[in-house]
């Protein structure tokens, strides 16, 4: 037996991602099982495995994890990527909040309807740069931190750079007005267990491409 | 001087009613502001109290926090509801998971059509019972004790006895089946804080009716249709 995280998963980022890159930050070697077809997410469900009949799901520490938030907060606990406090894990929590919110809006980009599809793009950009971006450009500014809380790497910087980079995939100029936000992206990315994670061969997954689709749904409808 | 700790949203349950649940479970008293115009929200986007230009937002220990699941946190580490480790505040980080995704589809009821308020009523009850309701149920069977985690009240308490009622105003005999959830619901309604939340007057707020989607589409400009999930 491994000691090892294993993540239970389809091959692909979904809410997985945020909790591959978490592990991959705190430098946490971690093993992944994929879910091909309907047949494995079913097995899954039938040994009692997913709290509530749901993946992501995480053996961790001799438990069942489910809940990506759940999981992530153990891990940033775990590895002190959690601030130092009440107060810092307050700001780190509003946040991540925020950004899972944009990642939601990226994630499900995929899945729209192809009369939709223009629409909800408009929708990301928009909020992206007017609802998002310039709150991290802005605290990143005004403390003139390399990180964006307590000065001290944590959870809200890893999953901010992964937002950066989604948005960038689907966008490769959006951060021009940005450029608190752009030297963010390069200090981070250079972070030695970061840096890694950014190289290929890594577990980082590729976006999601339509094509892919289909196979999903079957796997979760 | 006490710092006051102030709620900003509309008049009625939306996201904030976790939070109202959770202060008033703590015994913490709270003031509302509530929003009931385009031009009070303005107000707060210009004086830049909404840090993602959105409600719910809670004045607490001079800070403006925004971001619900960041404000629940924050109460209940604060007031000693989030288990005394790691691993129990893993555990009611999932339990709350499950509670939240369970009332997000309660969330745009009032939004909806007539005829897919019918729908969502049964898609409620589908994963209440199929889904939900089970897994808490067994949680309480296997340990057989009061509280969800750690033999202490806790966020996750709070969050399923609110989940449990606000299902039960969609269908008032859901729980039939499950006897260990029927009685969690009983005991944790008597727990003294709990029981002033449940009686008229307090701060707790009503189902939401045609007036609060009315008010919530005039102060967002909120006027597209909401679907279903």
């Amino acid at each position: 037996m491994s000691g090892k995280p294993k993540l239970h998963y389809f091959n692909g980022r979904g809410r997985m991602e945020s909790i591959r890159w978490l592990l991959a930050a705190a430098g946490v070697e971690f093993e992944e099982c994929f879910l091909e077809t309907k047949d494995d997410l079913t097995k899954l469900q039938k040994d009692g495995s997913l709290l509530f009949q749901q993946v992501p799901m995480v053996e961790i520490d001799g438990m069942k994890m489910v809940q990506s938030r759940a999981i992530g907060n153990y891990i940033a606990t775990k590895y002190n990527l959690y601030g130092n406090d009440l107060k810092e894990r307050a700001l780190i929590d509003m946040y991540v909040e925020a950004v899972i919110d944009l990642n939601e809006l990226l994630m499900t980009h995929a899945f729209q309807p192809a009369d939709k599809k223009a629409q909800h793009f408009a929708t990301i950009m928009d909020k992206a740069t007017n609802r998002y971006f310039p709150v991290y450009e802005k605290v990143l500014k005004d403390h003139g931190q390399d990180f964006l809380v307590g000065n001290r790497f944590s959870k809200a910087d890893v999953q901010l750079l992964e937002t950066l980079l989604m948005a960038e995939e689907c966008k490769p100029d959006i951060l021009a007005k940005f450029p608190f936000l752009q030297s963010f992206k390069a200090r981070i990315s250079n972070i030695p267990t970061i840096k890694k994670f950014l190289q290929p061969g890594s577990q980082r997954k590729p976006p999601l491409h339509e094509k892919d689709v289909p196979k999903l749904m079957k796997i979760f409808h | 001087m006490a710092e006051k700790l102030k709620l900003y949203y509309f008049d009625g349950r939306g996201k904030m009613e976790s939070v109202r649940w959770l202060l008033a479970a703590a015994g913490v008293e709270f003031e509302e502001e509530f929003l009931e115009t385009r031009e009070q929200y303005e107000k707060l986007l210009q004086d830049g109290s909404l840090l993602f230009q959105q409600v719910p937002m809670v004045e607490i220990d001079g800070m403006k926090m925004v971001q619900t699941r960041a404000i629940l946190s924050y109460i209940a580490a604060k007031y000693n509801l989030y288990g005394k480790d790691l691993k129990e505040r893993a555990l009611i980080d999932m339990y709350v998971g499950g509670t939240d995704d369970l009332m997000g589809f309660i969330l745009m009821f009032p939004f909806l059509s007539a005829e897919d308020k019918e729908k969502q009523r049964a898609v409620i009850v589908q994963k209440a019972t199929s889904r939900y309701f089970p897994a808490y149920e067994k949680v309480l069977k296997d340990h057989g004790q009061d509280f969800l985690v750690g033999n202490n009240f806790s966020w996750a308490d709070v969050h399923l006895l609110e989940a449990i009622l606000m299902v039960e105003e969609k269908k008032s005999d859901v729980l039939s089946g499950f006897p260990q959830l029927q009685a969690f619901k009983a005991r944790i309604s008597s727990l003294p804080t709990i029981k002033k939340f449940l009686e008229p007057g307090s701060q707790r707020k009503p189902v939401p009716d045609d007036k609060y989607v009315e008010t919530v589409r005039r102060v967002l400009c909120m006027y597209y249709d909401i679907k279903a999930n």
